[in-house]
C-alpha cells in the first residue's frame, strides 16, 4: 500500500476487522442462524418448464407427508401485487410469487411447502408434482437480435443513447480502425451465503424480517407494499451478510414467500434458497453482445468511439446492462456514440452483477483498445496516455479530482511492463508460453442520501447506529474506525452497529457507496454530538470551557479542548445529569459536489502462462493500482480491490451460465458445473494506491472500492491471452477450447 | 431427500447380506450418494452404512500392492507404496475434487461415482441413466462437458473418475463380494458402456461390495504417468485425461497401457493406441500415431468437438512425460 504520509487517528490504518473473530469463530449470526422459537421451514418448488402455464398441480401427496404444515400453490396462495408500485427502486423486481398459472421462466416458483422439520419439507417438495402447457422459449439473444427494443435508461440516472461529434466524420478521419464484436456470457453472482429469510409475524400488522440483504430499507418499504402494511410495522434485520454482489440488492420471490408462508401456517417461517435455485431466482449478469469501433489519428489519438450494446432481459421485466456508459466518459475523443438494446428471453430477470454495466463494458472498449494499439503499433500504456481524459468529456465537467496517470505510472513500474517484448507469442517459458496485458479501471463515486446516530454513555463508550449492511466488505470497521477519529477516541469505545430497520435510514450496501454515503453520515452524526457536548459544556459554569463559543472547541483524546483547556466527555455527561447524550444526522448531496464528475480510477496489469499444446492459462501474475480518493482502511480495501480482480479472473477465464439451447433453462446449476476460481487459480495479486485528497467526493474523502477491481480485469488478461498466443479472444470466458 | 431406513454394518458378511433388497446401497464417503439423494436423483430405500469394515489397508501384496475398498483417496495418494511404484495412480487421486472431499472418498465409492452430466443431475430433464427409457436431454443439449468416445443414442455422459482411468491403464482386479461368494474382474472390464442400458455402468450384481483392488507389479507400472487437463487449477472434472503406462527396451516400446478419462462414458482403455505404440520407437510422431488411434472412433456433440483434438494431445504429453522424452517445463501446466 502507500506509504505516503497519513492523518493520524484509526482512518487510514490498516486493523483489522471487528467482526473478525466472530466470524472466524462462528459466532457471527447470519440470517439462517438466527434462532427464532417454533420455527416452520419453506422450501420452494420451481418449474422445470420455461414458459407455458400450469394445467394441473397435484399436492395431495405432500400435503400428507408427515409435518407438513402447508402447501402453497397458486390455487390458494394469498393474493398480494407481484409488481412493485410507483415509487420502485432500481433494483424492484417484478416478482413470481404464485399469483397465477403462467410460466414466464423456468425454476420459476409453483408451489412451497412447509413442514416442521427442514428435511420433511424438503421431503413435501419433492413429492408435488404439476403438469404444463408449454410453450417455445427462447434463451439467447444471439439468435432474437431482430427484436430489440430501446430501453428506458442504460441504467440509473444513465440515458440508453449518447452521441457527441460527429462518429462518421471521425471515422472517416482515422488513420487506423478497430470494428470488432465482443460478447459477455451469462454470469451468476453465487455468494457464498445462499439467500435466506426468516419471516415472523407478529398479529397480522407486524412483521419482523430476518434477510440476507443489501438493503434493509428496500426490503422494509417492498414487504410493506405486498402485504398492505406501513413501513414502520415491518422490521428488517441483518446482521452479516455472506457476500452480496448485487444479487441481494433488492427482495426477490422468496422473502414474499416466507412472509406469506409465515402468515398462512401461523408460525415463523424460515427459507434459503438452494444453491440450484441461486441460478434463477435471484438475478444474474445478463449476456451482452457489444460492437465496438474505434478510429484514431496514426500518433493514436482517438478520433471516433462507438460501443453498441445488446443485452437480455426478461419477458416480464427490464433491467439494462449499462455496458457503454463508461465508454463515454473513459477517454478524450470529441466524437462518440454509444446504445444499449435489449432483447426479452423466457428467463428470469437480470440484475445488478459487482460493477454492473462497467465489468462487462471495459472488456468490450478495452480489448478494442488492445487491439488498436497493436494496429498502430503503439504500446497499450502510451496509447491510453495519449488519449487521457483531463477533464470529463461527456458531462463536460473537471473530475473532483483523478489519479489515472499515477496509476498507469505506478503500476506499469512494479509490474516491469517497459520490459514487455510486444509481439505476440515473443515471450515464453518452455513449453509456457507468456503473455501481459493492460487495461484501464474506473467506477463512479456515488454518494446516496445515509443518516446515523451518534450515542455517548456515562462510562465514555459510544454506540453509533445506522441502518446499512455489512456485505462483508468491511462496513462494521471503517464506520468504527470514521465513528473514533470523529470523536478524537480510540476505536475500542466505539461500537458499530447496523442491519436494523430500527435504526437510522441508510441506503444499500451496492454501487461501492457505502463507505462515501454513511461513512458521512457517520462522521457527521459523530461531529453533531460532539457540537451537543460542546453545547452542554459551554452553558456549564462548572465547565473549565464554560462561555467560550462551540466554534472554538476541538477534540482530543476523549475530552473537547480549547484554549489550552479540556473537558472530558464522560464529566461533561455526569454534570448534565443526562443518562446519555445523542445526535442523528442525515446526509444530503451537497450542491459543490454537482460542479464535478466523482469517478475511481486504475490501471490493471495481468500476466498469464499458457501451455502451447494444452491451452490452460494461468494467472502467474498480477499488479493492480488504483486512485479512489481517501483509502480508510487499507486493509480491508485491499481486501476489496482483490476481491474484485479475482472476480475479473473468474469472468475472464471461467464463469459461464450455460443454457439449453431447446428450453432456455440453466445448465450449469451448482459450483461444481459454474466455475468460480479456487485459490490455486489466484495468483499474488499486488495491490498498489495512489492517494488523493478529494475535498469535493463527499465529508470523507472516499470514492469506494467495492467494484472498481473487476472492471477492466477481463480486458487486462484477455489481452494478456492475445499477447500469449496471437489468439485474440472476443468471447467470454477464454477456456482453454478457443485457444487449441 | 426421501425417506429411507439406515443399516450399520461391522462386517463385511453383515454388509453383503444387509445390502440384499433391492435398491439398497452401500454408503461409504457419500460424496457422490449424500449429493444425489438430497437432489432425489437417488433414492435408495436402504443405505447400508460400510464405513466401520475393516478394509481401508494399503499395503504390499505378493509383488503387487493391495489397497482396501474403504482406503481414503487421500491416504491412497500419499502411500509410499503407491507414489514410487504406482505413479499414475497417485497422480489421478491427486487430481482428484479437493483435499476436503478426497478425505471423505474411498477406493470402492470412487470406483462407482456417478457422472456429472447436469441432465442426470436435474430433475427436470429427461435422462436415460436416472429412468430407463426416458430419453436423454444431454443429446442435442449443452454438451461441452460430454463424452466422444462409448457413446450410444441413449447416453453420452462422461465417467467422472480419474482413480479408474489410472487403474485401467495399471492392470488392477477389482475383488468384490456377495452372499453367493467372491469374483476378481479387471478394472478394463468393471465399467461398461451404456449402449441400451445407461442405468447400468458397471458389471456389479446386486449385493455385490468391492472389498479391496490389486495392483500387479509389472515393468510399466513404474514408469506409469497420469495427465489431467481441465477448466482451473484445481477442483473441476478432466475434460480429458490420460493414463499411461510403458516399458522401454533399445529406446522402442515394448509394452504399453492406455486410459483416458473425460471423453468417454467410461474409463476408457484404447488397445488401438497400445497397439499403435508396441514395437516403435520413442518420439512424437509414434505418439502421435497411437493418439489418432485412441480418437479414431470418436463422435463429438456440438459443443465437445475440441475434446478430440484436445485428449490426442493430452496422451501425446502423457506419453512423453512417461517415456522421459519430455519433460515438463517450468512453470508449466500438467
Amino acid at each position: 500500500m502507500s506509504q505516503s504520509s497519513r492523518p493520524r487517528g484509526a482512518v487510514g490504518q490498516p486493523i483489522d476487522r471487528v467482526d473478525g473473530r466472530a466470524k472466524v469463530t462462528g459466532q457471527a449470526t447470519y440470517a439462517a442462524d438466527v434462532a427464532v422459537a417454533h420455527v416452520a421451514h419453506a422450501v420452494i418448488v420451481t418449474s422445470p418448464v420455461s414458459r407455458g402455464r400450469i394445467t394441473s398441480m397435484d399436492v395431495a401427496a405432500a400435503r400428507r407427508a408427515p409435518g407438513v404444515l402447508a402447501v402453497l400453490t397458486h390455487e390458494n396462495a394469498p393474493e398480494v401485487p407481484a409488481a412493485p408500485g410507483e415509487e420502485k427502486g432500481a433494483g424492484d423486481r417484478v416478482l413470481q410469487i404464485l399469483q397465477d398459472d403462467r410460466i414466464v421462466h423456468a425454476d420459476q416458483p409453483i408451489a412451497v411447502c412447509v413442514a416442521d422439520t427442514l428435511e420433511r419439507a424438503q421431503h413435501a417438495a419433492g413429492l408435488v408434482s404439476a403438469r404444463f402447457a408449454a410453450g417455445p422459449a427462447r434463451g439467447a439473444i444471439d439468435t432474437d437480435l431482430g427484436s430489440a427494443y430501446v430501453p428506458k435508461t442504460a441504467g440509473p440516472g444513465q440515458k440508453p443513447d449518447s452521441s457527441r461529434g460527429d462518429v462518421a466524420a471521425g471515422m472517416r478521419a482515422a488513420r487506423a480502425r478497430v470494428e470488432a464484436t465482443y460478447t459477455t456470457p451469462v454470469e451468476t453472482h453465487n455468494p457464498m451465503e445462499p439467500h435466506a429469510t426468516i419471516a415472523v409475524w407478529q398479529g397480522d400488522d407486524r412483521l419482523t424480517l430476518y434477510d440476507s440483504t443489501q438493503g434493509i430499507f428496500g426490503v422494509r418499504k417492498r414487504l410493506a407494499e405486498v402485504f398492505k402494511l406501513e413501513p414502520d410495522q415491518v422490521r428488517v434485520i441483518n446482521h452479516f451478510v455472506g457476500g452480496g454482489f448485487g444479487c441481494k440488492g433488492s427482495p426477490w420471490s422468496h422473502v414474499v414467500l416466507a412472509a406469506m408462508a409465515a402468515r398462512v401456517v401461523r408460525r415463523p417461517v424460515k427459507l434459503v434458497v438452494t444453491r440450484q435455485q441461486m441460478f434463477s431466482l435471484v438475478g444474474h449478469r445478463p449476456r451482452t453482445i457489444q460492437k465496438v469501433a474505434l478510429g484514431a489519428r496514426a500518433d493514436g489519438v482517438l478520433t471516433a468511439v462507438r460501443h453498441d450494446v445488446v443485452a437480455e432481459t426478461s419477458r416480464f421485466d427490464e433491467f439494462v446492462e449499462g455496458s457503454a456508459t463508461t465508454t463515454r466518459l473513459l477517454y478524450a475523443c470529441p466524437n462518440v456514440a454509444t446504445t444499449h438494446r435489449l432483447v426479452r428471453l423466457d428467463v428470469p430477470t437480470p440484475t445488478f452483477t459487482r460493477a454492473p454495466g462497467v465489468a462487462s463494458g471495459t472488456f468490450a472498449l478495452e480489448s478494442a483498445m488492445d487491439e488498436l494499439a497493436y494496429q498502430l503499433g503503439i504500446d497499450p500504456v502510451a496509447l491510453r496516455l495519449k488519449n487521457h481524459a483531463d477533464r470529463d468529456p461527456d458531462a463536460d465537467k473537471p473530475w473532483s479530482s483523478k489519479s489515472l496517470r499515477e496509476c498507469y505510472r505506478r503500476g506499469a513500474e512494479r509490474f516491469g511492463w517497459s520490459r514487455r517484448t510486444p509481439t505476440p507469442r515473443s515471450m515464453h517459458d518452455g513449453r509456457v508460453l507468456i503473455g501481459w496485458g493492460m487495461a484501464t479501471a474506473s467506477y463512479p463515486a456515488k454518494q446516496m442520501p445515509s443518516s446515523a446516530r451518534a450515542r455517548i454513555r456515562p462510562d465514555g463508550s459510544v454506540l453509533v447506529q445506522s441502518g446499512t449492511q455489512d456485505i462483508g466488505t468491511g462496513t462494521y470497521t471503517i464506520m468504527t474506525q470514521i465513528a473514533a477519529d470523529a470523536l478524537a477516541l480510540p476505536t475500542g469505545v466505539v461500537r458499530f452497529e447496523l442491519g436494523d430497520t430500527m435504526f437510522p435510514e441508510a441506503p444499500l450496501s451496492a454501487g461501492s457507496f457505502t463507505a462515501s454515503s454513511t461513512g458521512s453520515a457517520v462522521k457527521m452524526a459523530c461531529l453533531a454530538l460532539r457540537r451537543k457536548l460542546a453545547e452542554l459544556a459551554v452553558a456549564d459554569r462548572r465547565s473549565p470551557l464554560h462561555e467560550l463559543s462551540p466554534d472554538q472547541i476541538d477534540a482530543r483524546d476523549g475530552a473537547l479542548v480549547a484554549r489550552g483547556r479540556r473537558d472530558p466527555y464522560v464529566d461533561i455527561l455526569r454534570r448534565s445529569g443526562q443518562p446519555e447524550v445523542e445526535a442523528e444526522f442525515k446526509t444530503e448531496e451537497k450542491a459543490e459536489r454537482k460542479k464535478y464528475t466523482t469517478q475511481a480510477f486504475g490501471a490493471q496489469f495481468a500476466e498469464v502462462r499458457i501451455d502451447r499444446e494444452l491451452g490452460q492459462v494461468r494467472m502467474s501474475r498480477y499488479v493492480g493500482a488504483f486512485a479512489a480518493g481517501r483509502i480508510l482502511n487499507p486493509k480491508t480495501a485491499r481486501s476489496q480491490f482483490i476481491g474484485g480482480i479475482v472476480w475479473g479472473i473468474g469472468q475472464a477465464l471461467q464463469e459461464h451460465t450455460a443454457r439449453d439451447p431447446r428450453t432456455a433453462r440453466a445448465v450449469t446449476r451448482d459450483l461444481v458445473d459454474y466455475h468460480v476460481p479456487v485459490h490455486a487459480d489466484v495468483p499474488d495479486i499486488d495491490i498498489l494506491t495512489v492517494d488523493e485528497d478529494d475535498p469535493y467526493v463527499n465529508e470523507i474523502g472516499a470514492k469506494g472500492v467495492g467494484e472498481i477491481g473487476i472492471t477492466g480485469c477481463g480486458a487486462a488478461i484477455a489481452n494478456a491471452v492475445h499477447h500469449a498466443t496471437g489468439v485474440r479472444v472476443r468471447d467470454l470466458p477464454i477456456t482453454l477450447d478457443k485457444l487449441l | 431427500m426421501r425417506p429411507f431406513s439406515y443399516v450399520r454394518a461391522r462386517t463385511v458378511e453383515q454388509a453383503v447380506s444387509a445390502a440384499s433388497p433391492t435398491g439398497a446401497q452401500f454408503v461409504a464417503g457419500g460424496t457422490t450418494l449424500v449429493d444425489l439423494m438430497r437432489l432425489e436423483v437417488m433414492r435408495p430405500p436402504v443405505l447400508v452404512d460400510i464405513t466401520a469394515l475393516p478394509l481401508d489397508a494399503v499395503e504390499a501384496h505378493g509383488d503387487g500392492v493391495r489397497v482396501g475398498a474403504m482406503a481414503r483417496n487421500s491416504d491412497v495418494a500419499h502411500h509410499p507404496l503407491i507414489e514410487r511404484r504406482f505413479p499414475a495412480l497417485a497422480q489421478a487421486l491427486r487430481s482428484g475434487a479437493s483435499p476436503q472431499v478426497r478425505n471423505m472418498a474411498t477406493v470402492g465409492g470412487n470406483l462407482l461415482q456417478r457422472t456429472r452430466c447436469p441432465y442426470f443431475r436435474d430433475l427436470a430433464t429427461a435422462c436415460n441413466k436416472r429412468e430407463p427409457g426416458a430419453g436423454c436431454a444431454a443429446i442435442g443439449g449443452y454438451t461441452r462437458s460430454h463424452a466422444v468416445l462409448g457413446t450410444s443414442d441413449h447416453c453420452i455422459a462422461t465417467h467422472p473418475s480419474d482413480m479408474a482411468v489410472a487403474l485401467v491403464a495399471l492392470d488392477a482386479v477389482i475383488h468384490v463380494r456377495s452372499v453367493t461368494g467372491s469374483r476378481a474382474i479387471a478394472a478394463a472390464d468393471f465399467h461398461t458402456a451404456p449402449g441400451g442400458r445407461p442405468d447400468v455402468e458397471t458389471v456389479l450384481r446386486p449385493g455385490e461390495l468391492i472389498t479391496h483392488v490389486d495392483l500387479p507389479a509389472s515393468p510399466m507400472a513404474a514408469r506409469s504417468r497420469y495427465v489431467k487437463v481441465r477448466d482451473r487449477a484445481s477442483f473441476a472434472f478432466a475434460l480429458a485425461s490420460a493414463a499411461v503406462a510403458v516399458e522401454l527396451r533399445d529406446g522402442a516400446i515394448a509394452s504399453a497401457r492406455v486410459a483416458l478419462g473425460g471423453v468417454a462414458t467410461r474409463p476408457w482403455r484404447s488397445r488401438e493406441a497400445e497397439q499403435a505404440l508396441v514395437g516403435q520407437p520413442v518420439g512424437p510422431e509414434t505418439f502421435r500415431r497411437a493418439a489418432d488411434a485412441a480418437l479414431a472412433a470418436a463422435r463429438p456433440q456440438r459443443d465437445n468437438r475440441f475434446k478430440v483434438e484436445l485428449a490426442r494431445r493430452t496422451l501425446v504429453r502423457a506419453l512423453g512425460l512417461a517415456t522421459g522424452s519430455d519433460r515438463v517445463a517450468r512453470g508449466g501446466a500438467p
